[in-house]
């Protein structure tokens, strides 16, 4: 079965990538994975320098997730260009490139380094679920202002590389911030970012996160994923999308697509089964062949609502 | 290459004493190049509402070959996951990786270690004793805990150190007390040229300063929570001090280590121990691989070197 897979101007190998902050940069991850059968990876999101992380306890396991609060912990996009990326283009990966910050400058400076630097990023995603330094630390995705100003400046700084932001689920109108991507030059949507979410220690009466609130991600959020995709398919259907969220089973991935993204990444999955993205992958070959299709691109929408 | 995703079939399940469940598992491609401080994690069956891999140090290894070679975990209840495992007989297939993480470097010449144990966090030292001993060096216990139903391995520590020490919070064996209070005299009884411990960060952090101040190297396998276990969440990271270069400032003297890839044995002298992973709560414990300070019923402080439930 063919399984190449078209998302906007790419072409994947298949449509199952791996997402951000949960497959490093590929080299913990390759002990149990062939790089080059993957439809892509995501890698953990870069920052201008590098970013210590918050203090511990970073995580906590929750009903059928998790809550982490890690802090984007990364050694910066210089480390990225001079370690990870020679080696990931030598393993043959499909990259894309994830990119955060605190100010739009930041971001800015992201982006420049890596025109400038990087030869075999196939796409950038951009981590606009970051603290606003600028806006109150108010989240850049909660605001249709701030992602319109991160995405417009991010698209002129990588004029020739397809962005896909990563919106948050958190915010009352979805299609009103992806409409502000949009408009800023996004060429695609990564949708969705981790829930915000809080587990607290009823006998110590402290959170159980050191950073207090966190972002949920894992299963229970997977019908979250699947509403939001289908939300931003209708409203805008020529828009290529990344779906994600909660995938862990081949079943949740096509709910995905079938809701509208061209492809998926799965996250918190790969903590559990590092093999959990190749082995999707040839659940959706399976599904094709039995539903007698031939190319990716009629799952995509294929969703059927009577009336 | 170094962790493997395996399938492994249990041998058996043993109880040891009131509190601790043992699997053996029969997983050759771990069991025959596991090193002791190492760990593997298991999946903890196909439950939906508790994904996460369960991080276990190894308590003991049979080298019997590439057919039949075996890894020994020891665990107590604390959550869904040890629940589920602890009701696993013969013959019930395992999803485990392994072996995971740096363990404890062995002396390059014979020498006098003592390994310092408390409670459940024992489990790796015993993998390490055998080693140690293997290769010739002298071998000195002491073990902690609570009570001595939180004791892992009294006897069988009798049986492999030259000196063994016990002591129990309630004085229910050995010497009354804990583990640091017995720790100064037995180093100079023995001669102590490093010490291996494992145990709750309490623990960790007293023997540590008590090692640093009589210049005796150390060497502690931490329990960090951990939600992947092979280097890609960074959830379970360790604060550890690292020298100052030029133009940087004294909170860059401060770096996150991985306790899953460059741990979980870390230099005791080199963690940042105020603070580090004593936020650790109870339900939660489960997700680390040596033991955690446990709180029984949830209202004690935070543990000493007592009953930390391990592995």
């Amino acid at each position: 079965m063919d399984l190449t897979t078209k998302l906007g101007p790419l072409e994947l190998r298949n449509p199952v990538l791996v997402a951000s902050g949960t497959f490093g940069a590929g080299r913990e991850g390759a002990a149990f994975v062939e790089l080059d059968k993957m439809g892509g990876i995501i890698v953990k999101s870069m920052t201008v320098s590098p970013w210590k992380g918050k203090p511990t306890p970073r995580m906590c396991e929750t009903p059928s997730g998790m809550l982490n609060a890690i802090g984007i912990q990364n050694k910066g996009v210089d480390h990225f260009l001079a370690e990870d990326l020679p080696w990931l283009v030598k393993k043959k990966a499909t990259v894309f490139a994830s990119i955060a910050g605190n100010t739009v400058e930041e971001f800015v400076k992201v982006a420049d380094k890596l025109r400038t630097g990087a030869r075999g990023i196939a796409a950038v995603e951009v981590n606009i679920s970051c603290p606003n330094l600028e806006d109150r630390n108010n989240m850049f995705s909660h605001s249709t202002t701030s992602t319109h100003a991160v995405v417009s400046k991010v698209k002129d700084a990588l004029k020739r590389v397809p962005i896909f932001p990563k919106l948050s689920p958190n915010v009352t109108s979805l299609s009103e911030i992806a409409s502000a991507a949009l408009d800023a030059g996004a060429d695609g949507l990564s949708l969705v970012n981790t829930v915000f979410g809080m587990s607290i220690d009823v006998e110590t009466r402290r959170p159980k996160l050191a950073g207090v609130v966190g972002g949920l991600s894992g299963p229970a959020i997977h019908p979250i994923a699947v509403r939001a995709v289908h939300e931003i398919h209708q409203n805008f259907p020529h828009v290529p999308i990344i779906g994600q969220g909660g995938i862990a089973t081949t079943g949740d991935a096509l709910q995905l697509m079938l809701a509208g993204a061209s492809a998926v990444a799965v996250g918190t999955m790969n903590f559990v089964n590092p093999r959990a993205s190749l082995e999707i992958a040839e659940g959706i070959a399976d599904y094709m062949t039995r539903h007698k299709m031939t190319d990716t691109a009629e799952l995509v929408g294929a969703l059927k609502i009577e009336g | 290459m170094s962790m493997v995703l395996a399938h492994g079939e249990i041998l058996g399940h043993k109880k040891y004493g009131e509190h601790y469940h043992s699997l053996t598992i029969v997983t050759p491609d771990i069991g025959e190049r596991v090193r002791p401080g190492q760990f593997v994690s298991l999946r903890c069956g196909d439950n939906r509402a508790s994904i996460l891999r369960r991080p276990f140090s190894v308590y003991r290894v049979h080298k019997r070959g590439g057919w039949a070679s075996t890894v020994e975990i020891v665990f107590d209840i604390r959550g869904p996951g040890t629940t589920h495992l602890s009701q696993l007989r013969g013959h019930a297939i395992v999803d485990l990786i392994g072996p995971s993480g740096r363990g404890f470097v062995l002396p390059k010449r014979r020498a006098h270690c003592l390994l310092v144990g408390g409670g459940i966090g024992a489990a790796p030292l015993f993998f390490l004793a055998d080693e140690l001993r293997n290769e010739g060096h002298r071998v000195d216990v002491i073990l902690g805990a609570r009570n001595s139903g939180l004791l892992l391995g009294a006897i069988e520590a009798r049986r492999l150190a030259s000196v063994c020490r016990t002591t129990t919070e309630d004085g229910s064996m050995g010497d009354t007390g804990r583990v640091t209070d017995v720790l100064v005299e037995t180093m100079e009884k023995c001669d102590t040229e490093v010490v291996y411990a494992c145990g709750p960060h309490p623990m960790l952090a007293a023997v540590s300063k008590i090692c640093v101040e009589q210049k005796i190297p150390i060497q502690v396998a931490v329990e960090e929570l951990m939600a992947c276990g092979y280097g890609v969440c960074m959830t379970c990271v360790m604060p550890l001090r690292r020298p100052l270069k030029r133009d940087e400032s004294p909170e860059d003297a401060t770096v996150y280590a991985r306790s899953c890839t460059e741990g979980p044995v870390f230099n005791g002298a080199q963690v940042v121990w105020n603070g580090a992973a004593d936020l650790v709560t109870e339900d939660q414990a489960e997700l680390t691989p040596v033991g955690a300070p446990m709180r029984h019923g949830g209202i004690e402080e935070p543990a000493d070197e007592h009953a930390p439930p391990g592995n």
